[in-house]
């Protein structure tokens, strides 16, 4: 390589590495923002933000999922293996939605500590496979690739 | 091995060279492609069982994930040029870059919306904003700017160069998109096959998506050589070989 | 599985066909427009070379 060319090359090689610090930093400063949901363990740690809307997310506690009244109400509760919040909902809920699914409800928490959902979205994960699979490793007991990760 | 890559590559930067040799391959690379995406399609929509959580709404990563892919790749190839570019002042590659520039956008364009209406049906909403899909769509963004630049700029080799910038330093989005579900809580899912562990979908599933990824990459080289065949002849016009070429 | 079940994607053929749908015409296009070009383009370059050679034997003709 001719010298020339070489300071070129190391003179990209700076402005990518420079570009990609200065992203970093912001990235860093912005974290919060970027978080796309709070754990009910945040909520009971205080991290989440009190009379504003944010989103919780977590897993639906099988057996809790309860239909007062309409039918169109719901209240479940949610929970990331360490702590537990109760969800009330009223509205269409996605179809993927039942109980031991990982779940992220918009909205906010009333004086009793409960969450008042506005919305309620279905998160899947990362696993694809056949029900025939899926039964087979529940019968052997064999753990979920992957479902350890972020408790959802 | 490194003399036979340098000779290929001083005959895939020539012009002319590049012009004969796309022409020659494209019917060949088009039989390829008709196949493996066939075989693709097949697989993925007819072979392929049902999944346990979402039944049969997700056939649609079968064109979701190839894209979302050749959206990453194609920027890193653009990224790429950009160093070739500024460089060596190689004019094929700022004709590879520009005429990359619509293909990759396209790819973005197809993963945001088939991820919407993948969304729809399973997260229960076509859009949200986290980390995985905001930074997808500032990879559209990055794509329509350098599309825009180039047109906007009436010397080409100069415009070659300020996208040849724009690409090199929008590459820093690329590890942002694919780790965003790992660093950030989102709705989006994380990796299923590009991770160091084995891929958790199931092999009936897998197969065919890796045999539309083949076709993607394959459609991508088509589509560049149709794209630079064209752009090539026009910036060419006035050269010997091109006089020759249309010689009556 | 049925013809009818399949086109049916167990009540998610919208959204299932409407992404391989849009899908192949994206790609379509992509690949549509540039061969489009490149023909229109050599046959214009073509047609130019061929009046130029034109013009040139008549004034050959015309000098001798």
């Amino acid at each position: 390589m001719t010298p020339a060319r070489k300071k070129r090359l190391s003179l990209i090689l700076l402005m990518v590495v420079g570009v990609a610090v200065g992203v970093g930093f912001a990235l860093n400063a912005l974290n919060e923002n970027i978080m796309f949901f709070f754990s009910p363990a945040d909520i009971k740690a205080g991290k989440a933000p009190a009379n504003k809307d944010f989103r919780v997310g977590g897993m639906v506690v099988e057996g809790t999922v309860k239909r007062p009244g309409d039918g169109l109400t719901v209240e479940f509760d949610l929970t990331d293996n360490d702590s537990v919040v109760t969800v009330k909902y009223t509205g269409i809920l996605p179809d993927l939605f039942r109980e031991g699914q990982g779940i992220i409800a918009n909205g906010k928490l009333d004086a009793d500590g409960e969450f008042i959902a506005q919305e309620v979205l279905a998160k899947h994960d990362e696993n694809y496979m056949p029900p025939e699979v899926m039964e087979a490793m529940k019968k052997s007991g064999q753990p979920m690739p992957g479902m350890d990760k972020k408790g959802i | 091995m490194f003399k036979w890559f340098v000779t290929w590559f001083h005959r895939f930067g020539s012009p002319p060279h590049f012009y004969r040799l796309a022409g020659r391959w494209l019917p060949w690379l088009t039989t390829l492609f008709v196949v493996t995406v066939i075989a693709g399609l097949y697989g993925g929509l007819v072979l392929a069982p049902a999944d346990y959580q979402q039944g049969e709404s997700f056939r649609i990563i079968y064109v979701h994930v190839p894209a979302a892919w050749m959206s990453m790749f194609i920027y890193v190839v653009m990224a790429f040029c950009g160093i070739v570019i500024l460089v060596w002042r190689m004019k094929m590659a700022e004709i590879v870059l520009s005429c990359s520039a619509p293909i990759g956008a396209s790819f973005t364009f197809l993963a945001l919306v088939t991820g919407s209406l993948w969304g729809k049906p399973m997260w229960g909403t076509y859009w949200v904003w986290d980390a995985r899909l905001t930074s997808e769509l500032i990879l559209l963004f990055l794509y329509l700017g350098v599309i825009g630049l180039y047109g906007a700029i009436d010397d080409k080799r100069v415009a070659a160069r300020a996208v040849a910038i724009l690409s090199i330093v929008g590459v820093v989005n690329i590890p942002i998109i694919h780790f965003s579900v790992e660093w950030w809580n989102s709705l989006h899912q994380g990796p299923t096959v590009t991770k160091f562990d084995k891929p958790s979908i199931d092999i009936r599933m897998l197969i065919p998506l890796l045999l539309m990824a083949l076709a993607f990459q394959i459609y991508y080289v088509i589509a560049l050589f149709q794209a630079a065949r064209a752009a090539i002849l026009q910036r060419e016009r006035n050269s010997r070989w091109v006089e020759e070429l249309v010689k009556p | 599985m049925s013809v009818s079940e399949f086109f049916n994607m167990g009540g998610y053929a919208v959204f299932v066909w409407s992404s391989f749908g849009l899908t192949f015409v994206v790609l379509l296009l992509n690949w549509w427009l540039p061969f489009r070009q490149h023909k229109q383009y050599l046959a214009k370059l073509k047609r130019q070379e061929m009046i130029k050679s034109r013009e040139e034997k008549q004034s050959h003709d015309a000098s001798s």
